[in-house]
C-alpha cells in the first residue's frame, strides 16, 4: 500500500511519463482513501494550468 | 497563434504600444528576467530577448492590445529560449546546477515517519481556480513562490511548465537522469502547492490589504 508521499510522487511523475497499469491501480487505491492526496491530483493539473497562463502574460493582462 | 488580422486600424494602435516606453521596459525585464533564470547566463539571455522582441514587434500590427502583444512576445522568447537549450546540449554548462548540493532534502515537515500526510500538511481543495486567475494579486503570490524555489528546482519546473520542453530534452540538457529530473520535478511541485496553499488559499484568496 502507497503512502502519501509515494502517491505525490507517482502523481508528480505522470506529468512526465504514462503511469503503468499497476503504478494507476495502487495510486487509485491510495487516492480514493485519501482527501489529502485526492486535492493534490487536482492541483497537479491546476499548477501546469497556473504557469502556462503565468507564461502567457495572465498576470499582466488586467493592464489592458 | 494565428497572427493574421488586416484590420486598417491597427498601425495607430501598434504606435501607441512603440511610443509606451513603460509598457516596453516593464515586458522587457520580465521576459530578462525569465530567459537569464532559464539559460543561466546574462549575455545569452539579453540576446535571446532581443531576438524575440524584435520578432514580435515586426508582427505587432496584428495586435489589438497589450495583453495580446505580451502573449505573442512570450511565445517567440520561449521558442528562442527552447532553441538555445537544444544548441546548449552539448556545451557543458550544467556544472553550474551542479554545485547546487543534491543532498537528501527533509520533507518531515510535510509528511510523517510513515509517509502520510501530517494532518495540518494536508492539501485543501482550492477555492475557484479559475476566477483567481483573473487575480492580480495571485499572480504576485505565485511568483514569490516561484522564486523561493531552490534554483535547479526552479529551473526545471519552468523548462518543464514555461518553456514545455518534453522530459527528454530536459535530462539532456541538464545532464540529468530520468530518475534525477522526476525527484527534482517532485520536489518542487510539492514545495510550489504548498506555498501557493499556504499564501493564497488559506488566506482567503484574497489579501484584504492590497485589494
Amino acid at each position: 500500500m502507497l503512502n502519501c508521499h509515494e502517491a505525490t510522487r507517482l502523481m508528480s511523475e505522470g506529468q512526465e511519463r504514462t503511469l503503468s497499469i499497476s503504478e494507476k491501480m495502487t495510486l487509485g487505491l491510495h487516492v480514493s482513501m485519501c482527501s489529502g492526496c485526492k486535492n493534490f491530483k487536482v492541483q497537479m493539473g491546476l499548477l501546469r494550468k497556473m504557469t502556462r497562463a503565468y507564461a502567457m502574460g495572465a498576470s499582466k493582462q488586467d493592464e489592458k | 497563434m494565428t497572427v493574421d488580422s488586416n484590420s486598417q486600424n491597427l498601425p495607430e494602435q501598434v504606435n501607441s504600444l512603440l511610443a509606451d516606453t513603460a509598457f516596453l521596459e516593464d515586458v522587457r525585464r520580465q521576459m530578462m528576467k525569465f530567459a537569464t533564470l532559464q539559460l543561466g547566463d546574462s549575455s545569452q539571455a539579453e540576446d535571446a530577448v532581443q531576438e524575440a522582441l524584435v520578432g514580435a514587434l515586426k508582427n505587432a500590427a496584428s495586435f489589438g492590445g497589450r495583453a495580446a502583444l505580451k502573449t505573442w512576445i512570450f511565445a517567440i522568447l520561449k521558442n528562442k529560449i527552447a532553441d538555445v537549450l537544444r544548441l546548449k546540449q552539448r556545451v557543458v554548462n550544467a556544472s553550474s546546477l551542479l554545485r547546487e548540493e543534491d543532498k537528501d532534502e527533509d520533507f518531515s515537515a510535510l509528511f510523517d515517519r510513515k509517509g502520510y500526510w501530517h494532518t495540518d500538511e494536508r492539501p485543501v481543495a482550492w477555492g475557484n481556480p479559475e476566477a483567481t486567475l483573473r487575480e492580480t494579486h495571485f499572480w504576485r503570490v505565485f511568483e514569490i513562490c516561484l522564486e523561493g524555489l531552490p534554483p535547479k528546482q526552479a529551473r526545471v519546473f519552468m523548462m518543464r511548465e514555461f518553456v514545455e520542453l518534453s522530459a527528454d530534452e530536459i535530462c539532456e540538457s541538464m545532464k540529468l537522469t530520468a530518475s534525477n529530473l522526476h525527484v527534482l520535478l517532485h520536489r518542487s511541485r510539492l514545495r510550489l502547492r504548498e506555498c501557493i496553499e499556504n499564501k493564497w488559499y488559506l488566506k482567503g484568496e484574497r489579501n484584504v490589504e492590497l485589494s
